[in-house]
């Protein structure tokens, strides 16, 4: 530790050789794990686009100055940024330095035979010697067997060492956390994840264009995708009656997978995804999609169907946009959904319970250019009403017609939408591998002492113990030996 | 019926806080009285006879209220017919327990009694600001809690939790007795408290002895994140602040066993590890966005 570093010649083979000594030191790579702990510190304090994106567009918004400048240093991006990605790397790199020589030298340790006894065992710990009887050789034997230490004999002398699993255990450990490492890097280059947002009775087939948000990893392969489609039969959300809070959601679905020949009806729930090899299928969300029909002035029927609205409250409050480009000129709703409708003074209409028990659509009519052919994406929930005018306020129960100069709205009902994330994940089962022999392997190293004892019988019996690292409990061992040894006459 | 479970937990919960309270008073007369109370003096001396006494009043309300806490936090979860980690108050009544139980385990193996005036007072300031501050109405689970992992992941986070903050509580003390020595001799009421290195293996040891299970409890959420929310590991602020306490740790039993630090620095970078758990606890609990938001604030 408190070495001092000395300066090389500057060839550039020691160099090198001088680099990796000290990044595959134990210093170094304290400072990189301490390091690595730090530098996670700011993605948990600073909204990240992977988890909240609207956050990280509010940032933008506020300050724009600073969002840029702190976007710079992937400060929105933290566990993704190179820098983070720079630690972790080297920390590995420093790992694998340190561990594989450790591991060829305690592979060829644990084959080979303790060292012989030292001479003066009475200059050892825990020694003792009394007068001897003769048999304590036997004894000394049988009990090492017992105990499963490993022995070397030798004129007269036992030595015996116990406790390599400390040093294995150890070392598992660490190659453990390198199949976590490359189990989560195999996740996030061959693996996929997607959203799809289906209305009750709708149904998807798995290939890239279904889905309404697709992530995939760079070496994914599109043939990669399972084979499947589901048709969403029910859904069913159970809610508390007194704080409105959800308590169950059930989804059913006619899921069919291979050539879509045969179709079984299964059902996904929320800690319970429907997994298909490595492609699992989560219920992630819900909401409602009130189902309208728009006609133009003469009659005609310009637009009908669900759309989806998003959930704002959790009384599912929704709000959204229903967008008719193709009528002349272009209409456009802006609309929210309440299931259970009240009326509040200051927030107008409100819902009161997450179920549609008294269903209601508010929605404001906007005449003009609803500014889709700008080729500036759109989010589907809201609209650009920058070129458009208000024609009209309306609030409609389900079966009720909105009549506005340039034709109707009729709100016909609702349907319950689904929230489905897909997620191929190909590395999962190497990381759970990894975290399952890191956890034993911590458990043999924490919990395993190294201790050697030897015993030499001559006229006298003479026995000595030496714990590796201060390990506690030897004395103890030694008192049961020693007994053995004395009592077994 | 499920009312009926919810007072009798808020009752129980009232009642171990008066004997954590009675606790408290005992183990401060017995620091009192422990001043007059020198090594040297023989077991037969008043003084030595009375401390002795009311140590173990102490410590016979501290069980009691033990008892008492984890009777109310049982009838917590039979009122909602689940295991009692829905909300912050679930969390906090829990931890409280598990605290107080990591002292007095460790305290049939080690002599830490002097600890007690500190646990108690702790348990008691937890419990006082879960009832007053946290308390909400007993309610069933939200659906994304509704699994066998939550009884898996969160009992053993908690009890990891109690250990780390019972070796801080000892790391602390270590300085505190380190600073008092380095300026002369321990005062007296301090002398009967352990020696500098016994606390320094004795933190050290309760630190080993849990972090496999943090290391467990980590992996537990990442399998149960991984059927629940879509993946194993996704940043999330806690996750975050766990895998932070984690390296922590992992860095302060390296220091130990491969580089060999003792003492003050070991027992500095035990309380860093330890406030970064009292960090995820409290601020992203609280105050934290992401998916870990069950605090019922």
């Amino acid at each position: 530790m408190s070495q001092e570093i000395q300066v090389p010649e500057l060839g550039s083979v020691s160099l090198l050789r001088y680099g990796w000594r000290q990044l595959t030191s134990m210093r170094t790579a304290l400072i990189l794990l301490l390091l690595l702990g730090v530098a996670s510190i700011p993605g948990s304090l600073i909204p990240q686009r992977t988890q909240n994106p609207i956050k990280v567009g509010e940032y933008f918004k506020n300050s724009p100055e600073l969002s840029k400048w702190m976007d710079q240093f992937s400060l929105f991006d933290v566990y993704g940024s190179p820098w983070f990605s720079a630690i972790y790397i080297l920390l590995f790199i420093s790992l694998i330095g340190c561990v594989l020589p450790r591991t060829i030298e305690h592979f060829l340790a644990a084959r080979a035979l303790p060292p012989a006894t030292p001479k003066n065992l009475d200059r050892m710990e825990h020694h003792t010697s009394w007068s001897a009887q003769g048999d304590e050789l036997e004894i000394a034997r049988a009990w090492f067997k017992s105990k499963r230490f490993r022995v070397l004999e030798k004129d007269g002398s036992i030595s015996a060492e116990k406790g390599f699993m400390r040093e294995s255990g150890n070392l598992f450990f660490h190659l453990a956390l390198i199949l976590v490492l490359l189990g989560i890097s195999f996740s996030s280059l061959f693996g996929m994840r997607g959203m799809a947002i289906l209305n009750v009775g709708e149904r998807f087939v798995n290939t890239t264009t279904s889905y309404d948000s697709l992530n995939n990893g760079k070496l994914f392969n599109e043939k990669n995708l399972p084979d499947f489609a589901l048709t969403v039969d029910k859904f069913v959300a159970k809610y508390n009656l007194v704080t409105s809070s959800p308590e169950d959601y059930t989804l059913d679905v006619n899921f069919s997978k291979g050539d879509l020949t045969q179709s079984e009806l299964r059902t996904i729930k929320v800690n319970s995804p429907l997994k298909l090899g490595n492609t699992s299928i989560y219920l992630q969300a819900n909401g409602y999609s009130p189902v309208v029909t728009v006609r133009d002035s003469k009659g005609n029927v310009a637009m009908q169907g669900p759309v989806p609205f998003l959930p704002q409250d959790s009384n599912l409050r929704s709000i959204g946009a229903i967008k008719v480009p193709d009528a002349d000129p272009q209409i456009g709703f802006v609309g929210s959904f309440v299931p259970t409708y009240s009326r509040s003074g200051a927030d107008g209409a409100v819902s009161v319970f997450p179920e549609a028990l008294d269903p209601r659509l508010l929605l404001a009519a906007w005449i003009g250019d609803l500014g889709l052919d700008g080729g500036v994406p759109q989010s589907v929930y809201r609209m650009d009403t920058s070129k458009m005018n208000q024609v009209g306020l309306k609030s409609l129960k389900p079966g009720e017609t909105f009549i506005y100069p340039q034709g109707s709205i009729t709100f016909e009902g609702y349907l319950q939408w689904v929230n489905l994330e897909i997620v191929h994940d190909p590395g999962k089962n190497f990381a759970l591998l990894g975290g399952i022999v890191a956890i034993l392997g911590l458990l043999a190293s924490l919990f395993t002492r190294r201790r050697r004892i030897w015993i030499r019988v001559g006229k006298s019996v003479e026995v000595a113990g030496l714990a590796k690292n201060a390990a506690p409990g030897l004395d103890v061992e030694m008192a049961e030996f020693v007994a053995k040894l004395k009592g077994g006459k | 019926m499920s009312r009926n479970w919810a007072y009798l937990s808020n009752y129980l919960v009232y009642s171990s806080m008066a004997l954590y309270a009675l606790s408290f008073i005992a183990h401060a007369v017995e620091t009192a009285w422990a001043v007059r109370v020198t090594t040297e003096d023989s077991k037969k001396n008043m003084d030595y006879k009375r401390t002795e006494k009311v140590a173990r009043i102490a410590t016979a309300m501290m069980i009691l209220g033990f008892i008492l806490l984890f009777a109310g936090v049982v009838a917590r979860g039979l009122s909602a017919s689940r295991v009692p980690w829905g909300n912050m108050y679930e969390f906090s009544i829990t931890g409280a327990l598990a605290f107080s139980g990591a002292y007095l385990a460790a305290l049939r193996k080690h002599n830490i009694r002097w600890l007690g005036l500190l646990v108690s007072i702790a348990v008691l300031l937890t419990l006082g600001t879960a009832v007053a501050v946290l308390y909400r109405p007993s309610a069933p689970l939200v659906p994304a809690l509704k699994s066998t992992w939550l009884v898996v992941h969160v009992s053993t986070a908690i009890i990891s939790g109690g250990v780390f903050l019972l070796a801080n509580a000892i790391a602390a003390a270590y300085l505190y007795l380190d600073r008092m020595e380095s300026r002369g001799e321990r005062k007296a009421w301090a002398k009967r408290l352990p020696s500098l290195e016994d606390l320094d293996q004795l933190s050290y040891r309760l630190v080993a002895f849990v972090f496999p299970l943090w290391t467990f409890s980590v992996i537990a959420g990442a399998i149960w994140a991984e059927s629940a929310w879509g993946r194993y590991w996704g940043w999330d602020p806690k996750e975050t602040w766990a895998f932070i306490t984690w390296v922590a740790y992992a860095a302060y039993l390296h220091a130990r066993v491969t580089v060999g630090w003792r003492g003050r620095k070991a027992a500095w970078l035990c309380l860093f590890a330890g406030s970064t758990f009292l960090f995820n606890y409290v601020y992203v609990n609280i105050w934290g966005t992401g998916k870990h938001t069950y605090s019922g604030l």
